[in-house]
């Protein structure tokens, strides 16, 4: 009801202001070292405890600075403290303690059809090009500020619609902090270890545990489409692949596999799943239309082909095959058409991983232009992005064990999974795209295998 | 063990009481002593009858989940990245394949296991080879299709909990898991 209510209420309604575009902009493509000066004073509270406006405006102070693209200016440095979100500021007083962009807002108390919501706005301003700096609102118009509108107990969705908005403003791409991460959720020993299906924020607040840990549970992964998650379980003893439909609370089998299947993806429209069989000891990828439930399959080859993860455009599939000796990055046509290979002649699949080591869990960028991979070499694991066609490899992260990348939906950002050394907890990281910017996010238990979702509605 | 106690005892008692005179004669009075004739009491000892002694072996039952474990063993371990059986793993299950033969009831499910230097799908895979090898092996001895399911755990069920090489050789196995059949 509430994602209904925000689709139609969450849209960007102060007036238009006949300014012109601000210059202030971030550039994130090659790695930022010196990241932007920003205030964020507390938003005005306006009907509603100030502890409601000061929570709202601490999360958008963290979501913010967790991306390592900006410098939250201390409240303890500000001179101007009568702010009004309806006035334009002393520049001169923002100026002088390096603030490069100043956000004022404020939260209100509304009402809308008898129901009780929360409303958050927010204006930017260009402290050093001393104007407002006007936004795109959801329809694409120019507008001179945002608002956001929602239920009093989901307040820190405001709060991350507000980072996403000010984020995009700020560096031209789509936003990331209204997001959630769903993964498994580890506790016991390492010879008898339960995993659940969890699922946070993606700040890590609101952690909900989706199945009960009676059977292991591994790799689920969202869809970009919807509020599904696609995973494997061993429940019924033969290890499949099920899907869970967030909004009904209900989990199934995917599809009449006779055998095991593992290894999911969805899809980027969402209207299919990628997985892998395993018949008789050889494992081969499959595509299963969602709708129909027809499957059909993609590799036919005897060494192991696994971990698929399709193009944003559905035309291409990378995944993790062994056919030439080691896990290594292999890419075909969907259509299983002729490819000509990065290493010469032309092939069904071409080989495009070609550094030391052993290559897997390659996944595709919602961009289209890079794929996340693990990487093993000497007794090391590595995160790391390559070209579709195998050019311009690059090492992300390294330690004694990394696994399992996933994108952010604005494909800025990879999360994964980390043993920070030899038999230490696994626990949940991100890192920039540019290699910057490690942070841990922090779980209530050991916790692997992170996939984030889309940007919520 | 088993005993049966059977008691039987049965016991009679008859006494006898003898007249005596009445006119006392001058004579020397010859009084009888009273005759009690006691009947032989008969005992009957009790019987007890002992059952054979059932000599327990010091070994499992044969046939028994113990048994296999003992006598044959229940994984064999492969080298890193592979699933090709060494002579050491072909010779245990040799062993586990002549088990099987001799107990026609038993069915197994075969456990494909990773050490933890892999990433988790391709190790799911590289798990299914190692528990279909395992079988094929198995079947190529003799012992029935239908009576082998496989699994692949993947790195997720480790026997060694410790990171370093002697624990990964111990993970990396193939598991035969006796589910049905078994003596008891």
């Amino acid at each position: 009801m509430i994602t209904r209510l925000l689709a139609a209420l969450a849209t960007g309604l102060l007036a238009l202001t006949p300014l012109s575009h601000a210059d202030l902009e971030v550039n994130i493509s090659n790695g930022v070292l010196k990241p932007t000066p920003i205030a964020i004073p507390d938003f005005e509270a306006v009907g509603v405890d100030d502890d409601i406006a000061q929570t709202i405006s601490a999360i958008v102070r963290a979501d913010l600075e967790s991306t390592g693209l900006f410098l939250v200016t201390p409240k303890s440095a500000f001179i101007q403290t009568d702010l009004n979100i309806e006035v334009a500021p002393r520049f001169a007083d923002w100026k002088i303690i390096k603030s490069d962009a100043l956000v004022v807002g404020s939260v209100e108390q509304v009402e809308r059809d008898g129901v009780v919501l929360l409303r958050g706005s927010l204006r930017m301003w260009d402290i050093y090009g001393e104007e407002l700096m006007r936004f795109e609102d959801e329809a694409g118009r120019l507008v001179s500020g945002r608002r956001f509108l929602t239920r009093p107990e989901d307040l820190r969705r405001i709060a991350h619609k507000i980072s996403d908005a000010i984020y995009s403003r700020l560096t031209g791409e789509g936003g990331y902090f209204d997001t959630r991460i769903v993964y498994i959720a580890e506790t016991g020993s390492k010879l008898n270890r339960v995993k659940r299906l969890a699922i946070m924020d993606a700040d890590g607040a609101n952690v909900q545990y989706l199945t009960s840990g009676r059977f292991t549970v591994l790799t689920p992964r969202f869809s970009p489409e919807a509020q599904q998650i696609t995973y494997m379980s061993y429940e019924g003893g033969v290890p499949r692949v099920y899907l869970y439909d967030l909004q009904r609370g209900r989990q199934e089998v995917l599809g009449n596999f006779a055998n095991m299947t593992f290894a999911p993806r969805f899809s980027r429209d969402g209207r299919s799943v990628l997985l892998t069989q395993a018949i008789d000891g050889n494992s081969d990828i499959y595509v299963m239309d969602l709708q129909t439930r027809a499957s059909q399959q993609l590799t036919f080859h005897p060494s192991i082909d696994t971990s698929p993860s399709m193009s944003p455009d559905g035309k291409q599939i990378v995944f993790n095959s062994d056919r030439g000796g080691s896990p290594q990055l292999y890419i075909m046509n969907t259509d299983r058409s002729l490819r000509t290979c990065p290493s010469g002649g032309s092939a069904i699949a071409c080989r495009i991983s070609f550094g030391a080591g052993r290559y897997s869990t390659p996944v595709w960028s919602p961009r289209g232009d890079l794929i996340a991979f693990t990487k093993q070499s000497q007794g090391r694991f590595f995160i790391g992005v390559i070209g579709s066609d195998g050019s311009g490899e690059r090492v992300l992260t390294e330690s004694y064990l990394d696994e399992g990348p996933d994108w952010s939906p604005n494909g800025r950002v990879i999360t994964f999974f980390r043993e920070i050394s030899p038999g230490a907890a696994p626990s949940l990281w991100s890192v920039d795209l540019t290699g910057r910017n490690l942070r841990r996010i922090a779980t209530q238990t050991d916790a692997s295998d992170p996939a984030w979702s889309p940007l919520l509605q | 063990m088993r005993c049966t106690l059977k008691t039987s005892a049965s016991l009679a008692l008859v006494l006898g009481v003898v007249a005596c005179a009445t006119t006392p004669p001058p004579e020397p009075v010859v009084v009888e002593e009273p005759v009690v004739v006691e009947e032989p009491v008969v005992v009957e000892e009790p019987v007890v009858i002992e059952e054979p002694v059932v000599v327990v072996p010091t070994g499992p039952v044969p046939g028994s989940v113990d048994d296999f474990l003992a006598n044959v063993g229940d994984r064999v371990y492969f080298d890193l990245d592979q699933h090709v059986l060494s002579e050491e793993a072909r010779s245990v299950l040799r062993d586990q394949a002549a088990w099987l033969t001799s107990y026609e009831g038993v069915k197994i499910l075969v456990a494909g296991n990773c050490d933890e230097r892999g990433t988790r799908e391709y190790n799911l895979a590289l798990g299914e080879r190692r528990s279909s090898v395992i079988k094929d092996y198995l079947v190529a001895l003799g012992v029935q299709p239908s009576r082998i399911e496989t699994v692949s755990y993947g790195k997720e069920r480790p026997i060694a909990g410790e990171s370093n090489e002697a624990a990964w050789a111990l993970n990396r196995n193939g598991f035969t898991q006796i589910v049905s059949g078994a003596a008891s």
